[in-house]
């Protein structure tokens, strides 16, 4: 029905926005190259995976063998692991940022010395290299001779493996992350913050609310839009997490802090194109079952408000 | 009144404090490091240096390799600059007619936008198609990669920008006779101009700090970028501590000169563009 329209009908067939004449000023043309760009190497790649991820794929050939990668992606223990831990990564700086985000957005929109100064150093962290970072805190975190525990040594606490602890390795590469991202999260929570209405604050004052209320019933309510723009960017951002993990252990030891992006580039080095291609295929189908029912979840909450 | 002016340098202070030790000893301590002699830097303390020697560090890793950082930094100012100039121009026609027109297209586009900020690029397909273009292991088609794949955050914040312009000014230009490519390019691309700087900044930031696509799409010594060098950088020079940070300082300035310069722009930037994504 409708695909039998041409533009120029679905044009008059809009009331709201006239048009002066029927050849339109705003040409689609304009579209063109970055739709070619957009389909060529980003759809293409995009389709083809689901393909590519049924084969056997090396340099010289593909065979067909169903879902064999998949099998072998979820029954062993090394890839699999790849996809618990791109959950925890995911949820747990995700969580993190919220928090502290909300807490130094509070610190930083009320009155205290030297704000300007600190909003900028939590920022630039933002805009430094992963890559440098990450070697960075390598080093920092060194279990004989690094910063962090040669400090903790002279407080006379002894210091774990931070990236050498099996056990430990993965949830020092999220204090990391928020370390470098949390200055974001600050900024759009402060952003949203400014943007509350004093008189709220005003008027819960002369009825004698308390702090911790009017942050509770006034400021976490308003900020539900800045809130909502923190989760989906650090949770888009934490699944397809991969310099950092790579510069700072490459997903070890063993493979207890190897992500899904870790698994697609470890097994890519290893010419298994085919496994490589389904590990892709289990990021974009894991990215999409998270985002997309908050995304909906979240623009049905916005409406009903 | 008093006593809420004691509270503001308490709190204050303690903040100050604290983010020295959290947010300025990793920075101090690049810089120390980049500045110590290999033997001095063997020890990974947080000390001043017994010499200072940054410079002579500079020139050593500037040397290393048959300059390859050198080489790096060029390569990486040229992929920046290209691919920032494509995702401008082509963003700022997308997002404009995007916001302008009514189309059924449009549908089709903003599902584009909202893949491009979610879905992640499926790897190797993509440099199968590369190599089917010719353009794997070139720079150019890594310039196109940055270029598609940074697309989308532009589009969004272009189109935010441009509804803010009144239709008058549109209305205006085609009474007098102004073709389409005019129009845009001599009446409305001149107001984008704040938009354009805030995309620009960011994006070139993005795009120097890129890791995994170089990592993918241009391997190999010849077109190495800046981030690559840094990471290969800790094999090559061997527990040379004081180097591999004199490489990570002189990594870290770019951005640095940027935030300094369009702090505002970049803020603005990565506020909107996060509460419209």
């Amino acid at each position: 029905m409708v695909s039998t329209l041409t533009p120029s009908q679905v044009e008059t067939a809009s009331p709201a926005r006239p048009r002066p004449k029927r050849r339109s000023h705003y040409p689609l043309y304009f579209y063109a190259l970055p739709a070619l760009l957009f389909v060529v190497l980003f759809a293409v790649p995009t389709f083809a995976s689901f393909y590519f991820s049924l084969t056997r794929w090396t340099l010289f050939s593909t065979t067909f063998i169903g879902l064999d990668n998949f099998r072998q992606f979820f029954s062993e223990p090394n890839l699999f692991s790849g996809l618990t831990h791109t959950f925890i990564y995911a949820v747990l700086t995700s969580g993190t940022k919220v928090v502290l985000g909300i807490l130094l957005g509070v610190l930083l929109t009320s009155r205290i010395v030297g704000r300007g100064y600190l909003r900028s150093v939590i920022f630039f962290p933002v805009l430094v290299s992963t890559i440098g970072v990450g070697l960075t805190f390598k080093i920092l975190l060194d279990p004989f001779h690094g910063v962090v525990n040669t400090s903790l040594a002279a407080l006379g606490v002894q210091g774990p493996g931070w990236l050498t602890d099996p056990h430990l390795a993965l949830y020092s590469i999220i204090g990391v992350d928020v370390w470098k991202g949390v200055g974001i999260a600050t900024l759009i929570f402060i952003a949203g913050m400014v943007a509350i209405p004093q008189e709220y604050y005003e008027a819960a004052r002369t009825d004698g609310s308390s702090g911790w209320q009017m942050f509770v019933h006034i400021t976490l309510p308003l900020l539900r839009p800045a809130t909502t723009t923190v989760i989906l960017l650090s949770l888009i951002g934490g699944l397809r997490s991969f310099d950092l993990i790579w510069a700072m252990t490459k997903g070890g030891p063993g493979f207890t802090s190897d992500v899904i992006a870790s698994v697609i580039y470890k097994q890519y080095q290893a010419g298994f194109y085919g496994l490589s291609t389904a590990g892709n295929v289990v990021l974009f189908l894991l990215v999409t079952a998270i985002i997309l029912p908050l995304q909906l979840l979240f623009n049905r909450q916005g409406l009903a408000k | 009144m008093r006593r809420e002016r004691r509270r503001a340098w308490v709190v204050g202070v303690v903040a100050i404090l604290a983010s020295v030790v959290v947010f300025l000893v990793p920075f101090l301590f690049i810089l120390l490091t980049a500045s110590k002699t290999v033997q001095d830097s063997a020890d990974l303390g947080f000390t001043l240096p017994k010499q200072w020697v940054l410079f002579q560090n500079i020139r050593t890793v500037l040397r290393t390799n048959d300059a390859v950082v050198l080489r790096a930094f060029i390569n990486s100012t040229t992929l920046t600059v290209v691919s920032v100039a494509i995702m401008v121009v082509l963003a700022a026609m997308a997002g404009y007619v995007l916001d302008r027109r009514r189309s059924r297209w449009n549908t089709v586009a903003n599902l584009f936008v909202l893949a491009g900020l979610i879905v992640p690029p499926a790897v190797v397909p993509t440099i199968w198609v590369l190599q089917s273009l010719g353009l794997f292991k070139t720079l150019p088609g890594l310039i196109l990669i940055e270029a598609t794949f940074g697309l989308s955050f532009c589009i969004l914040l272009f189109r935010s920008f441009v509804s803010s312009i009144p239709r008058e000014l549109d209305e205006a230009a085609i009474v007098d006779g102004a073709s389409p490519l005019r129009l845009f390019f001599s009446v409305i691309l001149p107001l984008l101009r704040p938009v354009v700087i805030t995309v620009i900044v960011v994006q070139a930031v993005n795009v120097f700090n890129s890791f995994q696509n170089p990592l993918y799409f241009l391997p190999g010594n010849a077109g190495v970028t800046v981030q690559l060098t840094l990471y290969n950088f800790q094999s090559q020079t061997l527990n040379q501590w004081n180097l591999l940070f004199t490489d990570i300082l002189l990594i870290t300035i770019p951005p640095l000169v940027m935030y300094l310069i369009f702090n505002r722009q970049i803020v603005a930037g990565m506020t909107a563009g996060a509460v419209k994504g």
